[in-house]
């Protein structure tokens, strides 16, 4: 039952060997070369996976602090624009006022010399006018030789040599 | 001129046809299959009816199944009646004696069969062309019966070598066709998309070929080494497992390949050369003259080395054989409680037969397991050998 024929060691020998070198050549190496190449692959496919995904994490990052340094960037200019236009809107009220009290004092002060001149020019005109008149009154008055004689005496009687 | 070149290629074709009929006609008739060989005993019928009457022999039976054998024998209509058909694939004989080779089907000697009493029981033998078929061993026939039994009732004739395609040696080339066609189909996908997601057939072979290389080459050799034995060990799992599994097919003549010692014995021989020509100089400093041991162990120690290894590949071919073997032998036990249930009653027969079925179900589910697990019992302790050869000095 158990007995190793010679017969079946050779076939056996020839056999084993044939499939060895055949499946060798024909199977093995393609099969386990591309196993190979396709574990590498995904391995690498892993690995560059890691990196990006690393990369992203990192770009993420560095996007939030850009987002939140300009936000920041934001409220100070914000800031800043509104400070600088109540400074603005400040000064130009205060400008306006002391524009408005200095026009207002000049015109005052025109005001004051126009109505001065105007007063003195009027005081001369009237003094001019009454002078006329005057003149004509006395021109009048003193037409007659007999009115003459009589403001002179009349002057006379009033000044009194006491 | 063009019609003379085409007349000689016509000849030169038919000639070709001629001689590939003549091969394929010779091949036939060495392969045989002979299914309506009405009367396979024409000779000593009578010795052979009484020998049909003697009863059940359990142990013969099954050695003679789990036995190599020069035919494939399928099944037996109407044993033991006058009608009795025998359906089975004739293999060819291939001697070799002083007169050179003799190629014929083995048919011959299965329809000359005779009975002799050798080791005091009566048995078959078969003749043809002066040669001797006795329990599957070829012999040169002599004296009147052809056969020539000595006093201790051995038989006593010259053995011829025999190059036979046994029904082991059928099975091995069966085992190399299938390993051919499904690796080689697998390997063309392969090569068409190296980095494509296996699919098909690739997706059943992939996870064992991973699991050869993974589990079982890399742990055992390292990983930088492994590469190089990993076609070896895949080859001797994948031809272990299909061989063993071929043997658990039904009706397809119950091959027993590796539980054939001439098989085994070339693949442990096989393991043994690469072991040993692998062998780097710590892997014969350990086994001639070992480190840190004191000189009279020493003098023990290395003949026990030397004997381990012969004794490694050897104890792999026993276990492969041995177990491969005894499945077989289980399931064949449970099938003769059959029949030895029946010759008592036709009652006891379908009793047993219940039993028995239940039973082989069961053994055949174990024996699927087993199948598996000696082809990668074999392949790692083949690959742990190869692993021990290649080992770098230990620095302490």
């Amino acid at each position: 039952m158990l007995s190793a024929g010679l017969g079946t060691i050779v076939w056996t020998s020839i056999a084993f060997l044939t499939v060895l070198f055949l499946l060798g050549k024909m199977a093995w190496k393609p099969i386990l070369k591309s196993l190979k190449e396709r574990e590498d692959f995904i391995a690498n496919s892993i690995k560059s996976a890691e990196t990006a995904n690393n990369q992203l994490s990192q770009l993420k990052a560095e996007n939030e602090i850009l987002l939140t340094e300009a936000r920041l960037e934001r409220e100070k200019i914000l800031k800043e624009a509104r400070e600088m236009g109540e400074d603005i809107i400040s000064k130009a009220r205060k400008a306006s006022v002391e524009e408005e009290q200095r026009i207002l004092s000049k015109a005052k002060h025109e005001i004051e010399n126009e109505k001065s001149a105007a007063i003195a020019d009027l005081k001369s005109h009237v003094v001019s006018l009454s002078i006329e008149m005057a003149e004509k009154l006395l021109k009048k008055e003193f037409e007659s030789k007999e009115n003459q004689i009589k403001l002179v005496e009349e002057n006379l009687k009033s000044a009194t040599l006491n | 001129m063009t019609i003379g070149i085409k007349i000689a290629e016509i000849k030169e074709f038919s000639f070709k046809l001629f001689i590939k009929n003549k091969v394929l006609l010779a091949i036939f008739t060495l392969f045989s299959l002979n299914l309506f060989a009405s009367e396979t005993i024409n000779s000593d019928s009578s010795n052979v009816k009484s020998s049909h009457n003697t009863g059940f022999d359990a142990g013969s039976f099954i050695m003679h199944h789990i036995g190599d054998a020069h035919e494939i024998h399928f099944f037996t209509l109407n044993e033991g009646k006058e009608n009795e058909k025998h359906f089975s694939l004739y293999l060819p004989i291939i001697i070799k004696d002083e007169n050179g080779f003799k190629i014929f089907s083995s048919s011959h000697f299965y329809h000359n069969s005779y009975t002799a009493e050798i080791d005091g029981k009566h048995k078959h033998y078969y003749l043809h062309d002066g040669y001797l078929l006795f329990d599957e061993k070829i012999y040169k026939a002599e004296g009147d019966n052809g056969i020539n039994i000595d006093e201790s009732g051995k038989i006593a004739n010259d053995t011829v070598l025999d190059l036979s395609l046994t029904k082991s040696v059928v099975g091995i080339f069966l085992t190399i066709i299938i390993l051919a066609l499904l690796f080689g189909s697998a390997a063309r996908k392969y090569k068409k998309n190296p980095i494509k997601a296996p699919s098909g057939l690739q997706s059943l072979l992939e996870p064992l070929v991973l699991f050869i290389r993974d589990e079982v080459a890399i742990p055992s050799i390292g990983k930088e080494k492994a590469d190089r034995f990993v076609p070896f060990l895949l080859t001797t799992f994948f031809f272990i497992w299909l061989a063993n599994i071929l043997g658990l097919i039904p009706f397809i003549g119950g091959f027993n390949v590796m539980g054939t010692l001439g098989v085994t014995i070339v693949l442990a021989t096989v393991v043994f050369i690469i072991t040993n020509i692998n062998g780097k100089s710590n892997y014969w400093t350990h086994i001639l003259w070992p480190h840190g041991v004191p000189f009279p162990i020493k003098l023990i120690l290395v003949p026990i080395e030397i004997l381990g290894i012969f004794m490694k590949p050897m104890v792999l071919m026993i276990r492969l054989t041995a177990n491969i073997t005894a499945g077989h032998i289980i399931i064949l036990a449970f099938t003769c409680l059959i029949f030895i249930f029946g010759q008592q009653s036709a009652g006891g027969g379908y009793g047993a037969g219940v039993g028995s079925v239940l039973f082989m179900i069961f053994m055949y589910f174990i024996e699927l397991l087993v199948v598996f697990l000696q082809a990668y019992v074999f392949t790692l302790l083949t690959a742990m050998y190869f692993g021990s050869a290649i080992e770098e000095p230990h620095h302490h």
